[in-house]
């Protein structure tokens, strides 16, 4: 679904990303852990298709389409979902608004109708409950005023509803107390199916105890140092990320 | 002192309509007039070189000649025009052309105790209560539209709730200016008496491609205890000037909710004052939106007199093409008023090169003890939330329209009566590039 080839992303001129392969097959998740300014955020801001960075060497496909040259909207339409570190308050424009607008655009990229308004509603709701989240919610406006815990709720309940085909979450255990944690993961997992792939983006393994990785991979100064399985995780956690990072030096 | 804008032609008209003045019989208004006219006549209007006017010029004003129009019956009114701006829940106070129309008005079942009617009207009927009120509230008001309003005033409204009266729906008054180069002007005046509540709204529009001028001065006298809610709609055409001021007086615990929407005319100004007595308060919301070559010019002065008083002000700009935009916000905490906690808030989005704010917002604090913030931004959108909304599918340019509309709609969120933020959101709708907005996604 996914392939990521000899990646090189560059920011005004400065390489963070060197050379970076991965492939995500349908069904997978892949969870990318690393200390702080390996180029985790990087790597899923460029998949996203956020403006500002230069990929300099290497290819990504997706679906067998050339992702690089696809603006970040028709991406999102192509399935491609990523769950914010830091989800943006948008006042003045409600959680509903958006969500009709964002389902009924991947709906007209397919060639489908507009969905039916009860229908959306009867959705909408079931996924709320889903996430634990009060309905009242979805009438305020995009993250404003929400707690931490919340905006990644609102993150999850996002992905619920549009059904993307790649999630791509940053860092969504950041800021999340042990409960909403557990809810949140419970989103992730009730969304795997066969099809659907997630690259979870995290720089600790606690996500990792409740939706549980195929693989894990280590990223450490634009590298990938470290592939293995979820034991990964768990060594990572007792020891550290120094080890990994002397053994690929 | 005279370095104003002589207006020759206005005070030359004037002797021909002095005397077809409303309240012609009452000398302590005659006198009034009178004393009005003759600081009108040596002043003028308002020159660039006072500092309350420094980036508002008015000297179009002498040059057009617009003049008061006799004859009502000569109206236009555009139907349509009235309907698309009329609330269906509200009691409804239509003027046109200066004149109230009862026929168009929706006053039945107003509780019998509170009194609505025209400035006319008034003068005959409760000359008394208008005496004690009129002018009350404009104590060291001295620039020239003041003088002006208060010479040539011909209609306006009167309102009188009383006591521990609660209005359930609000009143909206409709001022519509049906004719080329009329003049109109307006003095309303508003006593909500202790303990009492109230919901006005006013309307401003005009026949599409007309010039005129309207100087409509609001005085509201504001009881113990008692609360107004106070909305403006200003959505005039591109070929008028409109000048607009509200004078409020606060008494103990008396509370202010005012929400001015300002879509524009080719001049407007916007002025709103409010002294506060001991723990008042008063929440002033704005919105002013300019293009072409609108000046919108809002003008806000809250006077924290006493301890305790609590006043919020937020105003939004979105100016365009070469449309200027002007805010100038004071807050004067006096030496009396500790415990005074303010805060007023100036945001301004620019989307074209073109387009310009001038924005002045002054504390002037003479108390030890208060809690006063302020701040102001001048900015384009936020590049951030462009992407978010990419990342949901949304296109870049509905992205910005989306943002754009947002960054107004905050300020219609803030509208309590959900027909009148229907109303808004239509204006609103109308008046930005639709690309992707959908009305029906929105409530």
């Amino acid at each position: 679904m996914l392939s990521i080839e000899n990646l090189h992303v560059a920011i005004e001129d400065k390489e963070i990303l060197k050379g970076i392969s991965l492939d995500v097959n349908p069904g997978e998740i892949h969870a990318i852990m690393g200390p702080n300014g390996s180029g985790k955020s990087t790597l899923s801001h460029v998949l996203s298709g956020k403006a500002g960075y230069q990929v300099t060497t290497g290819k990504i496909t997706y679906k067998g389409l050339n992702l690089t040259a696809m603006e970040p909207e028709i991406r999102a339409r192509e399935g491609i979902f990523l769950a914010f570190q830091y989800p943006v308050e948008i006042p003045g424009v409600s959680n509903i608004y958006l969500l009709k607008a964002a389902l009924n655009s991947i709906r007209k990229h397919q060639g489908l109708d507009e969905v039916d308004a009860i229908d959306f509603l009867s959705i909408v709701k079931e996924k709320t409950r889903l996430l634990e989240m009060d309905e009242k919610f979805l009438y305020r406006a995009i993250n404003e005023g929400f707690s931490s815990g919340e905006k990644k709720r609102n993150e999850i309940l996002q992905m619920a509803v549009l059904e993307p085909l790649l999630c791509i979450l940053d860092e969504t255990d950041s800021g999340l107390d042990i409960d909403a944690l557990k809810i949140v993961a419970a989103g992730i997992n009730s969304l795997r199916t066969a099809q659907r792939s997630f690259v979870m983006i995290t720089h600790y393994q606690r996500l990792l105890d409740y939706v549980k990785p195929d693989f894990v991979h280590v990223l450490a100064h634009g590298r990938i140092v470290k592939s293995g399985g979820p034991e990964l995780a768990l060594e990572l956690e007792s020891k550290g990320y120094g080890w990994v990072e002397e053994q690929a030096a | 002192m005279n370095n104003g804008i002589q207006a020759k032609n206005y005070s030359a008209e004037y002797q021909n309509i002095a005397e077809v003045l409303p309240g012609q019989q009452l000398n302590w208004l005659t006198a009034q007039r009178e004393a009005a006219f003759e600081k009108f006549s040596t002043q003028g209007f308002p020159s660039p070189r006072e500092e309350e006017w420094r980036y508002t010029n008015v000297s179009a004003l002498e040059k057009k000649q617009f003049a008061v129009l006799a004859g009502a019956e000569e109206s236009r009114l555009d139907e349509q025009l009235l309907a698309d701006h009329t609330l269906q829940d509200a009691w409804v106070m239509v003027i046109v052309d200066g004149h109230f129309k009862a026929e168009l008005s929706v006053l039945q079942d107003l509780p019998e105790t509170v009194t609505v009617c025209s400035m006319t009207e008034a003068l005959h009927r409760h000359p008394e209560q208008v005496q004690a009120g009129l002018g009350t509230t404009l104590a060291g008001q001295e620039h020239g539209f003041i003088h002006f309003n208060t010479a040539w005033f011909s209609g306006g409204l009167f309102l009188h709730v009383p006591e521990h009266t609660v209005l359930q729906k609000p009143l909206q008054i409709i001022q519509v200016t049906t004719r080329e180069a009329a003049l109109i002007t307006t003095r309303s005046l508003l006593l909500i008496d202790a303990h009492a509540q109230a919901e006005v709204i006013e309307t401003y529009i005009g026949n599409a491609g007309i010039s005129y001028l309207l100087s409509a001065v609001n005085e509201v006298l504001i009881a113990e205890n008692a609360q107004l809610t106070l909305t403006k709609i200003q959505d005039e055409t591109d070929k008028a000037y409109h000048f607009g001021g509200t004078y409020v007086k606060q008494a103990r615990d008396a509370r202010l909710l005012q929400h001015s929407f300002s879509f524009g005319a080719l001049l407007a100004r916007n002025e709103i004052h409010c002294d506060l007595q001991q723990a008042a308060e008063c929440e002033l919301n704005g919105l002013y939106l300019g293009r072409k070559r609108q000046l919108i010019d809002n003008h806000t002065r809250i006077n924290h007199l006493q301890p305790n008083a609590r006043s919020r002000e937020t105003y939004k700009g979105i100016l365009d093409q070469r449309a200027r935009g002007v805010f100038q916000g004071r807050v004067l905490v006096c030496e009396d008023a500790q415990k005074t906690d303010s805060d007023m808030q100036n945001r301004n989005l620019l989307l074209s090169d073109d387009a310009e704010v001038d924005t002045k917002p002054q504390l002037e604090i003479y108390a030890d003890d208060v809690k006063c913030a302020h701040g102001v931004t001048v900015g384009q959108l936020d590049e951030q939330s462009v992407f978010y909304l990419q990342s949901r599918c949304v296109d870049a340019t509905t992205a910005r329209n989306i943002l754009t509309f947002a960054f107004a709609n905050e300020m219609v969120d803030k509208v309590a009566w959900q027909s009148l933020r229907q109303l808004l959101l239509k204006l609103l709708l109308h008046r930005f590039p639709q690309t992707g907005m959908r009305k029906e996604w929105l409530s």
